[in-house]
């Protein structure tokens, strides 16, 4: 037997820990039905050295946020965090297509 | 001389980062540290306050909230006109240096009974009142330059910092020395382990900020030498002449105002003034401020308050 699959979105967001709360509140108010969180750590090679986010202290600390939705709802939170945090916060927005089992629950 | 074991501490977690050790705490393990850090030196805090009056304690929280709240000001236009900073980066690092450092102040405390120095028991409290009123004055000063920011003060009092200190300062006064008992052996007998384990840390994470150090510059670097000398002698002076503090209480006052803030000021300010650069004044506090008072301005405060 074969089982169905149905087409959504995941986005996912890289930001700084302080925005946590920002973000969780964002997704929700833009209708997405859940998410997933945990803490990362990352770095970049920039021209003037290397940058390491290693979690020592607050604002050191990185989250990566999935949500898994409706396209429309995952381009609607894309923009508004691209919005609202890319010109002062170290923020990654990445969209993927997946397919789910159940959409009921996204 | 003996040297103190917290400070070869930290001087390891220092000189391993540098020397590119993959020795590293859990994040946990840090936070985890933390917490009891705060909440030891707010429990003892409290127990200390339940022995005496409140009235010998509201010259000192009235002159401790005023300076935490005044110290961003004064250092404002000195960031501006000699540092270079713009106006965000000099209200954020002026922010950090008007709040406190609870972990210079649990080190200069220490420091003080080992040599046995007696301090007013009520340090503590000022050591909670003075938390918040230097991030207030940083937001304040970014605002009144119009840059933009979201409303932080509900984020500043319900901080972790502010919570675990002043919600200790009141459990340990309203259980007292009686009820205290069961706790000691974990938030006295093994605070200074722990301060240890913390410090070695701080270390690794101080080693891991020079670089950021670089890139923020000489003047920033001077200032963030300079200031506490500045600050932590006139708290000294303020302690023994204002508030007729014991020489132990004046050298921790004058610790408070010389020290700044790497925890709570640095998330706080992230917030309220998302354009300032936030290396500039987590990398001062800890990487320059917080070095410079462990291994010579406490000893020096020390020699200062007695002194005086």
């Amino acid at each position: 037997m074969s089982v169905s699959t149905h087409r959504r979105c995941q986005l996912t967001i890289i930001a700084e820990y302080v925005l946590e709360e920002k973000l969780i509140a964002l997704v929700g108010r833009l209708g997405a039905h859940g998410y997933t969180l945990h803490e990362v750590r990352g770095g970049s090679f920039a021209a003037d050295g290397e940058r390491r986010r290693e979690g020592a202290g607050e604002t050191d600390r990185t989250i990566e946020m999935k949500v898994i939705c409706e396209r429309a709802t995952a381009e609607s939170v894309a923009q508004q965090v691209l919005e609202q945090f890319s010109d002062n916060f170290s923020v990654r927005v990445l969209l993927a297509e997946v397919e789910v089992f159940r959409p009921g629950m996204y | 001389m003996m040297i103190d074991p917290l400070v070869l501490m930290f001087a390891l977690g220092v000189a391993a980062r540098l020397a590119r050790s993959d020795l590293r705490f859990p994040e946990p393990v840090y936070e985890a540290l933390s917490i009891y850090l705060l909440l030891a030196i707010g429990l003892k805090g409290g127990v200390e306050l339940s022995h005496q009056s409140l009235d010998q304690v509201a010259l000192p929280a009235a002159v401790a909230v005023f300076a935490g709240f005044a110290l961003p000001f004064v250092l404002f236009p000195i960031l501006r006109a000699a540092v270079g900073l713009s106006r965000a980066d000099a209200a954020s690092v002026a922010a950090h240096y008007g709040s406190v450092s609870v972990v210079t102040f649990a080190i200069a405390t220490a420091y003080l009974q080992q040599r046995g120095i007696p301090a007013e028991s009520f340090m503590p409290v000022l050591l909670a009142l003075m938390e918040a009123p230097g991030i207030i004055a940083g937001v304040m000063l970014a605002r009144s330059s119009g840059t933009a920011g979201t409303p932080v003060f509900r984020e500043v009092a319900a901080n972790k910092g502010i919570v675990l200190l002043a919600g200790g300062i009141m459990i340990g006064y309203i259980v007292g020395a009686e009820g205290y008992g069961s706790l000691k052996p974990v938030f006295s007998d093994l605070f200074r382990g722990l301060l240890a384990l913390y410090l070695l840390e701080l270390g690794l994470v101080v080693g891991g900020r020079f670089p950021d150090l670089r890139r923020a510059g000489t003047p920033l670097v001077v200032f963030a030498l300079v200031i506490p000398l500045v600050t932590g002698a006139v708290g000294v002076g303020l302690g023994t002449w204002v508030l007729d503090l014991s020489a132990g209480g004046a050298t921790l006052f004058g610790v408070l105002l010389a020290s700044a803030s790497y925890i709570a000021a640095p998330a706080a300010m992230r917030m309220a003034v998302p354009e300032a650069n936030p290396a500039l004044g987590i990398s001062a506090a800890l990487a320059v401020t917080f070095p410079f008072n462990v291994f010579i301005n406490v000893p020096l405060l020390t020699w200062l308050g007695g002194m005086l």
